[in-house]
């Protein structure tokens, strides 16, 4: 059946797998016909998501990627790549006047030094063959809008999205395409920590105009766009992906 | 850790209410300035100055200062 959106016969890293757009993206890959490589740092979270793939030969590859040793592992173990999906990511609440070096630094060397370094090591090693299709997670937190409280969150995924355009022209030639989805408020655990409260998301999802946040597959189907031959000549650019969220 | 010291510094996260509206008793719910941001600010000041994680579930559970006093000594 022609089908430019199809995965079939590519191999894809999908760091982040343990759970939310990480998991939902490498499962849906799978029924689009990937081989998938499933990285996280819980390896019993990771088998959770492979029990629900489709196919076979896919990957788990257990590695912290905020130390240098684990990214070296992950670029060691993981086979020769036709996607990346650089997912892995956290937010952590805290206002602008209790910012300390120690939460910046975390914050900024998991959602943007890890994934920038992983996709430089992986692209000097060779694993990334030519036609690669590189997506990043951002935000539409920092580009296009603001969250009381996210300021580390913005800062950190402001950056991705500069370096998504930046490298998109540098590798271009060597025909890598880079891209980024940005969602709005998607239902994943990644605001666990307690520090806001259900109450305040019940009322931040009625700030949407479709009065709902979004799931998580929704995004893996824009990344599976954009790993897909569907999207060869988009180079460089963010998805958003708000349900109307922005336009207000 | 002393209550009146945790007092003075929740008080110390407002703006534009006077120190002497906040005691023991105060619900501090009720105040004109409580919002999600002097939650969060809570929350910050409670981090920074007692080295504790205090949750916004644990601030819905509190009425009075002295109740949100008794969950962070617990923490």
């Amino acid at each position: 059946m022609y089908n430019p959106f199809s995965l079939e016969g590519k191999t894809i890293l999908v760091t982040g797998a343990s759970s939310g757009i990480g998991r939902a993206t490498a499962i849906e890959c799978s029924k689009m016909g990937a081989i998938v490589i499933i990285s996280g740092r819980n390896e019993g979270r990771l088998q959770e998501t492979l029990s629900q793939m489709d196919g076979n030969g896919h990957q788990i590859i257990v590695a912290d990627l905020s130390t240098d040793a684990g990214v070296q592992l992950l670029v060691e173990t993981c086979p020769k790549l036709d996607g990346l999906v650089n997912n892995a990511g956290y937010t952590h609440t805290m206002l602008t006047n209790f910012i300390n070096r120690e939460a910046l630094s975390q914050q900024l060397e998991v959602n943007t030094v890890a994934p920038i370094l992983l996709f430089q090591r992986l692209l000097k090693t060779k694993k990334l063959q030519k036609g690669t299709s590189v997506v990043f997670t951002a935000s539409i937190s920092g580009l296009c809008c603001a969250v009381l409280g996210n300021v580390l969150y913005s800062t950190s995924k402001s950056a991705i999205n500069g370096f998504v355009k930046n490298a998109a022209l540098d590798l271009a030639g060597k025909n890598i395409r880079i891209n980024a989805v940005a969602p709005g408020m998607v239902d994943t655990h990644i605001l666990d920590a307690g520090t806001i409260s259900e109450e305040q998301l019940n009322a931040e999802r009625q700030r949407y105009p479709m009065k709902r946040f979004g799931k998580p597959e929704e995004v893996a189907w824009s990344i599976i766009y954009l790993l897909s031959d569907a999207s060869n000549f988009t180079t460089g650019s963010t998805i958003i992906m708000d349900g109307g969220f922005t336009l207000q | 850790m002393e209550l009146q010291e945790f007092i003075s510094k929740f008080a110390g996260v407002f703006e534009d209410t006077d120190a002497s509206e906040i005691t023991k008793e105060t619900r501090f719910k009720e105040l004109e300035e409580w919002s999600s941001l002097t939650g969060l600010m809570v929350i910050g000041m409670v981090l920074d100055d007692y080295g504790k994680n205090l949750k916004a579930d644990d601030i819905r559970k509190c009425v009075t200062i002295e109740e949100l006093f008794n969950v962070v000594n617990a923490l």
